[in-house]
């Protein structure tokens, strides 16, 4: 089916490739500003504090401090960080500065200073006095009797219940858990805790702000949502969305963590205090315990089947904890049930609920997968032990369970993010293909349940299955504008957000498509809210299926256009044209090109700019598929965890760019490999993360994995741009459930919190000898 | 103080302070490859070469490399060709967000300075101490493979 495309499914290198190669100057802290105040922060040392005062005298008097600010000079406006649609499904909790601190590291000052020296010179010479308050650490502590009260003002709005430190709240059920779980044979109940995880891009948190000669805010960052970031400054700031102008140029990796506006907010504040340009870049130590990371979450899990391994109940009930503010808490608590628990789809009843907790840790957020991999650790990983209770392979139980294509499940209509969602019909479910050829990759039915032994080392491996989304249907909206040059190119403009997906790559791939031309006459800028169309921005799997069916509807409109033009001036019935190549022909002969075509009707005859804009939005979230098999070994003299392959097969409809379709399914991989293993967050009994640098926190490197061998599956999905789905999170999904399997079965122990460490194994192993 | 070293054969004399980085000086002569994440020799990102060698600019004084030769990204393509290790992560998918790819650039170069025929152990052990978020490492390491092979002419561009 490739074959017929000209660009698609073909790996195009990505249009930005030539700039990152060469390390031509193309991120935020690249752009010169020779005049810019270095800003900084200075932060909380205490994890729940209100300030009695602050005495910022002795700091001003630094040579090259030209301001500080705190919650005395800012005017005080609850908002959420998150970057989500309008108006957001996250409480009103933050402030830019407040009188109280909820975490170690909650801004307390803003210093806007001449040098980065005196700057920090400045955050030593700030005094500030704190009152303590008792702060509470634990998720499961949080909303008992007695906790204190981490959201006692009176202006939040939109939690759940102040008083017991619950942000949100959600409770789903679909027919009768208990009452099925009677008629079931087998029945597991286990609980499941998976902790929080840094997102650790490569390019820090950093924003350059200035006034523009007109006098308006011009935000330069490293944003995955720049449209959101630009209503969010202008609630905060009380600008109007007219004055602000936020950019995004080459961003140094995302994966969530920049889909919440975080630092722009405090370099616009000192650009519109002193009229100066603004430049803040957070440390490395800033970025890890004062941005957002993962929410950590722990679910009771209950899974029963009959006799013949028909899951017939599925319930997990948990906690979720949001840290000190609560973005992204519901949506990212409600995706941990709506994208897993419709893979296995045949069940008579589901229960799904729980508590978002505040604690007085580090705010969490936005992380690819969104929910979805703290809530499939519990569910895969009952199944899997349903299985041994029932001497069943794993790899079958899940494969006769899960969800195929043209099916459904009640969970689509039911949960949506924040609110309800749609119901939807598997159109393309490969899921068995995936299935298949991972099986036969990582050697299942040679290896399962043989405990292969090497002296005092034993292999086993483990298998799990995954769905994501693509796109918020009904919600997120992206759009398109292409506009044509006299030399048959276009300019392809989007809002969505390149975070170094290769979005902009597949974008001018479906516009080259679809005009007919070579990938070099599409030429796309992005992510300027100034000059492209909306987009929501690069979250939910959205940018290929969301954005690129806007593109491919844009493009789809100049064409038609290009085509009426064309029989306009070739006097030909419009429906005889044909574009090819880029050029229109009829079927006498006659012909012209679109660059012909275009210089015509830019400077002779019928003069217009030909140019059409478009927008989608999903009617449906059309899911990804993944089957993932991990091989470890155990040292069982030491309970050294090492992971020999780690096998992923995804089906994400067409890969536009297989290539770089791959890069994101073996990307996701690697990082749900590293929170499996190596990637653990430490917290002082202050609440201070102690792992914040790349030091102390694991990002696993080219030495801690064995083989990583990644696939795509043949697919299309009928309403993606040329067939495809998304490919963004799903990867990330899967180590965790597989790798804990795995461990399982070399091991027959079953560790149920993760990240697994080896001196877990290894207390096991002791406590069985024992 | 003065200071005269060269980058990529360019001689550069310049006033510094005694207590700057090389990260920061060579970002304010204009060498933007050379890019910022841990600031603290954990993560590769800031890798240039010194005298042929990798090291992390993050964390080396300024003052120490008086009278020596960096090599940055800037200096590897030859004119509009690009270097073959360049050409091969564009090929293979090597570089996502980009924000490593000057430090593996450089790292790999210098095995391959070294070492013409790296095994895929010995590219991983060279290159273990440059982080990549997004890749999974793998595109990255087909890419030096593939290089390698382009430098030695056994396969063509």
């Amino acid at each position: 089916m490739n074959d017929s495309f000209v660009t698609i499914g073909k790996s195009m290198k990505k249009v930005d490739g030539l700039a990152i190669v060469r390390g031509k100057p193309a991120y935020t802290p690249d752009y010169d500003m020779p005049d810019a105040l270095v800003v900084k922060l200075l932060r909380s040392p205490h994890a729940h504090a209100i300030i009695r005062s602050i005495d910022s005298s002795q700091a001003l008097s630094i040579p090259g401090v030209v301001g500080i600010f705190t919650y005395q000079d800012v005017e005080r406006v609850p908002y959420t960080r998150a970057g989500q649609g309008y108006p957001e499904p996250s409480p009103y909790d933050t402030y830019l500065l407040d009188r109280k601190v909820r975490y170690v590291g909650d801004p307390v000052a803003v210093v806007a200073a001449t040098t980065e020296k005196a700057a920090l010179k400045a955050l030593r010479k700030i005094k500030v006095e704190y009152e303590t308050l008792d702060a509470v650490f634990d998720m499961k502590e949080a909303s008992k009797e007695g906790s204190p009260i981490i959201h006692d003002e009176s202006d939040c709005s939109g939690v759940y219940d102040n008083s017991r430190n619950i942000a949100a709240h959600f409770v789903m059920d679909i027919g009768d858990v208990e009452k099925t779980l009677e008629e079931c044979e087998f029945v597991i109940r286990r609980t499941y805790h998976v902790d929080t995880q840094l997102h650790a891009a490569l390019e820090p948190h950093n924003a350059l702000t200035y006034l523009d000669p007109v006098g308006r805010l011009v935000v330069i960052s490293s944003t995955q949502v720049p449209f959101h970031c630009r209503r969010i400054l202008s609630r905060i700031l009380k600008k109007p969305i007219a004055e602000i102008r936020v950019i995004k140029p080459r961003i140094g990796g995302g994966f969530g963590g920049k889909q919440s506006v975080i630092a722009e907010p405090y370099a616009a504040l000192v650009t519109l205090k002193t009229g100066k340009p603004a430049r803040i870049a957070y440390t490395r130590e800033e970025v890890s315990m004062a941005t957002n990371i993962r929410h950590e979450m722990s679910y009771d899990v209950i899974v029963g089947a009959a006799g013949d391994g028909k899951i017939k109940a599925i319930s997990l009930h948990g906690i979720s904890n949001t840290g000190a503010y609560g973005e992204h808490c519901l949506t990212t608590f409600m995706v941990s049930g709506s994208k897993t628990l419709p893979l296995y789809n045949k069940v008579d009843a589901v229960h799904f609920g729980g508590d978002i907790v505040y604690t007085n840790l580090p705010p969490a957020g936005a992380y690819r997968g969104y929910g979805a991999p703290q809530g499939l650790f519990p569910l895969d990983c009952a199944i899997d032990e349903l299985a041994y209770e029932m001497k069943m392979d794993p790899l079958k139980l899940k494969e006769m369970n899960s969800i195929r294509e043209g099916e459904t499940s009640p969970i689509f209509e039911i949960m949506g993010e924040g609110r309800e969602g749609v119901p939807q019909i598997m159109r393309s479910c490969k899921l068995q293909e995936c299935i298949d050829l991972g099986r036969k990759a990582i050697g299942w039915d040679s290896k399962w349940g043989k405990k292969k032994r090497n002296g005092n080392k034993v292999r086993g491996v483990g298998c799990a299955l995954a769905m994501q989304g693509s796109g918020i249907p009904k919600i997120d909206m992206g759009a398109a504008t292409i506009k044509m040059n006299e030399d048959g190119s276009f300019n392809l403009l989007v809002g969505a957000t390149d975070l170094g997906t290769g979005s902009d790559t597949i974008l001018a791939q479906i516009a080259a498509e679809v005009l007919t031309v070579p990938l070099e006459k599409i030429i796309v800028y992005s992510s300027d809210t100034d000059l492209t169309p909306f987009d929501v921005g690069a979250y939910a799997s959205s940018t290929t299926y969301v954005s690129g069916n806007a593109v491919r509807l844009a493009a789809e409109k100049v064409k038609e256009k290009v085509l009426d033009l064309a029989a306009e001036y070739l006097e030909k019935d419009r429906s005889e044209l044909t574009l090819e190549s880029g050029v229109i022909r009829g079927k006498d002969g006659s012909s012209v090109s679109l660059s012909e075509l275009c210089t015509m009707h830019m400077y002779t005859f019928n003069q217009q700019q030909i140019s059409e804009s478009a927008s989608y939005v999903g009617e449906e979230s059309p899911p990804p598929f993944a089957a993932s098999f991990a091989e470890v070994e155990i040292d069982t003299d030491t309970g050294k965890i090492t992971l020999v392959n780690f096998v992923s097969y995804a089906d994400c409809g067409l890969a536009l760019n297989p290539v770089q379709a791959m890069g994101q399914l073996e990307g996701g991989s690697m990082q749900g490999i590293g929170w499996a293993l190596y990637e653990d967050i430490i917290y002082g009994k202050d609440g201070r993360m102690l792992t914040n640098d790349f030091f102390t926190y694991k990002v696993p490197s080219r030495m801690d994995y064995g083989k990583l061998t990644c696939g795509l599956v043949d697919s299309y999905e009928p309403t993606g741009p040329f067939g495809a789905k998304s490919i963004g999170e799903i990867g990330i999904d899967t180590p965790i459930p597989a790798i804990s399997n795995a461990i399982f079965d070399a091991a027959g122990i079953r560790l149920r919190h993760a990240p697994f460490k080896s001196e877990r194994v290894l207390f096991e192993i002791l406590n069985m000898e024992v | 103080m003065r200071i005269a070293f060269t980058v990529n054969g360019r001689l550069h004399e310049l006033d510094i302070d005694p207590g700057e980085y090389l990260l920061e000086v060579l970002r304010r002569i204009g060498y933007k490859s050379v890019r910022r994440s841990c600031n603290s020799a954990s993560c590769g990102t800031c890798t240039v070469l010194l005298n042929g060698k990798p090291i992390l600019s993050c964390s080396t004084f300024a003052v120490s490399i008086d009278g020596q030769n960096i090599e940055t990204v800037e200096g590897m393509a030859d004119g509009d060709k690009l270097h073959p290790i360049q050409e091969a992560i564009l090929e293979e998918g090597g570089a996502q967000c980009g924000y490593c790819i000057p430090g593996v650039v450089m790292t790999g170069e210098a095995l391959l300075r070294e070492n013409p025929d790296p095994s895929d152990e010995e590219i991983r052990l060279a290159l273990n101490g440059n982080i990549c978020r997004c890749t999974g490492y793998e595109p990255q390491n087909r890419a030096i493979k593939k290089a390698a092979q382009v430098m030695r002419g056994e396969i063509d561009e």
